[in-house]
């Protein structure tokens, strides 16, 4: 049986803009999006909605539903109430292009900052032979949909701008975990990931995790490793020592161009 | 045809509230900051207590006292010998461990983010607004010194060893025999416990094997690698259960110092 459901929306462009309400039909087995779309079919031509694969793969449709930020397409009308008001807005850590669609291009500029895969030059292509064993570890950071969920409910940026430059987010400093865990990568990214990265800034509360529709264990699989392996580097004093008296080389991977 | 376009000029959606969230998001920080200060309050009243810590008849000694090393302990009770004369209680008797074990569980990664988000609201809750207006993370001190944990996970290795030292004392009746109490098995499920907090640390997974790059190099430490991470999955749990059984422990042995209650035997 369907039913209408109360929605407030938030319409506007470029920062400016109210939530809107509507009553828009809802039938069994739906989705917000699918409600979206309806709304959008029927009422609000206008509303911009950033969509494609209806099925939790693309990480298009991220937004924030009664203030948590959801894929729209992966969250059930049947997990509210019929007489519960949906306020559904866009995600708030990035500027907003027109109504529940951000520009996240800050994650790409991000992306591209980071020292990508360096083998061993010595290592002839079709040479090297990764065990599954190596391969699990990266492989559940390889499940990430780029929906940048994670990025949006970090409190390091979404409290607070002023870190933007200095902080890739989880979804990047999970990249960087990635590629040191790599057995064929040959990189020191651990100095970079602290002073370049911005990890110091990440206090591991977990939201990243706990929104991550993928279930990825961000923070206990990679940002505490990815401390760990700073510790290791910068702030242990018997590494330190060992350093100093040759016993331990250190090879960083140089500065990213640009940070200071 | 792509089209260039300006960004510069797009800002963040102007959302006043603090939160949109409906659920009841203030009630996990609000929990975990009052069991935290409840358990706070009790072991710093009975650390500075200086009395009731050592039942010499069935040798069982609190958690909170091991191990006992001024001369103001009771007999019996210094397992590792006074290291300097009688002093007044505030001066905690085993003021050569409660450091560590402090500094270990403040550093841990499971405590940190409840202190964080329970005191410290950075943030309070997922997508809840924090209410600093600026934010240096671990950073900078005292914070940076996080990342000192694995040295507290070394000293508590050698206080879980003093303490299941403490445990196989608990074994011996009045008459120094084997005996068993209800007080020998609380003892006994709090340093079980107490080992199993202390290996599901995420200092401990990195050691063992977490810092490798090749797992297929190192198949046995690959193995421990793996019993250590099943056991890190329960950090949290591990993390609060030992806080209440070491206050169990630390209250029956307690009560039973001091003649509220008697010990129930069951050998010798």
């Amino acid at each position: 049986m369907g039913y209408q459901a109360q929605l407030r929306i938030w319409r506007g462009d470029a920062g400016r803009g109210d939530l809107a309400d509507y009553k828009v039909e809802v039938n069994e087995g739906e989705v917000v999006l699918d409600v979206l779309h309806r709304l959008q079919a029927t009422q609000a031509g206008d509303l911009a909605i950033r969509w494609n694969c209806k099925a939790g793969k693309c990480g298009s449709c991220s937004m924030e539903i009664n203030g948590r930020p959801r894929l729209a397409c992966m969250t059930r009308m049947s997990t509210f109430g019929e007489n519960e008001t949906l306020t559904i807005t866009p995600m708030r850590t990035f500027p907003v292009i027109r109504d529940l669609v951000t520009d996240v291009s800050f994650n790409y500029a991000k992306a591209r900052e980071i020292p990508s895969f360096t083998p061993d030059p010595a290592t002839k292509p079709g040479e090297f032979r990764m065990q599954q064993v190596d391969v699990n570890r990266s492989q559940e950071f390889r499940k990430c949909i780029e929906c940048f969920l994670c990025q949006n409910t970090c409190h390091v940026i979404r409290d607070h701008t002023e870190n933007e430059g200095a902080f890739a987010g989880p979804r990047f400093l999970m990249r960087i975990a990635e590629l040191e865990m790599h057995p064929a990568d040959t990189a020191d990214r651990r100095e970079i990931a602290q002073d370049d990265f911005g990890l110091g800034l990440c206090n591991i509360t977990k939201c990243c995790t706990e929104v991550c529709p993928e279930h990825i264990k961000i923070t206990d699989n990679a940002l505490i490793p990815m401390k760990e392996r700073v510790a290791g580097r910068k702030y242990d004093p018997l590494v330190w020592l060992g350093s100093k008296i040759g016993r331990r080389q250190v090879k960083d991977t140089p500065k990213v161009p640009g940070k200071k | 045809m792509t089209q260039a376009t300006d960004t510069s000029s797009r800002t963040r959606a102007q959302i006043a509230d603090r939160t949109l969230r409906k659920d009841p998001w203030w009630r996990a920080p609000a929990i975990t900051a009052t069991l935290l200060t409840i358990w706070v309050l009790y072991a710093t009243v009975h650390v500075f207590l200086g009395r009731w810590y050592w039942v010499p008849k069935y040798h069982y000694l609190t958690p909170f006292y091991s191990p006992c090393i001024s001369g103001s302990c009771a007999t019996g009770s210094a397992s590792l010998g006074t290291w300097f004369g009688k002093v007044p209680s505030i001066i905690p008797y085993a003021l050569v461990s409660l450091p560590f074990v402090l500094g270990f569980r403040l550093t841990c990664y499971y405590y940190r983010r409840a202190y964080y988000r329970a005191f410290w609201r950075a943030p309070a809750a997922c997508a809840v607004r924090e209410p600093h207006k600026t934010y240096t993370g671990e950073t900078r001190f005292p914070l940076i010194m996080q990342n000192l944990h694995r040295y507290f996970f070394f000293a508590v290795i050698l206080i879980s060893v003093l303490n299941t030292y403490d445990l196989t004392q608990a074994f011996r009746g009045p008459n120094g025999d084997f005996g068993l109490g209800l007080g020998t098995l609380i003892m006994l499920i709090n340093v079980m416990l107490l080992w199993a907090y202390t290996l599901s640390c995420h200092s401990c997974r990195h050691i063992t094997g977490g810092r490798l790059r090749h797992f297929s190099a190192h198949p046995v430490r690959y193995w421990i690698w793996t019993q250590v991470s099943k056991l890190n999955g329960r950090h949290m749990q591990l993390a609060w259960i030992t806080l209440g059984t070491l206050m169990l422990t630390d209250l029956y042995i307690m009560l039973v110092a001091s003649g509220a209650i008697s010990d129930l035997r069951f050998y010798n």
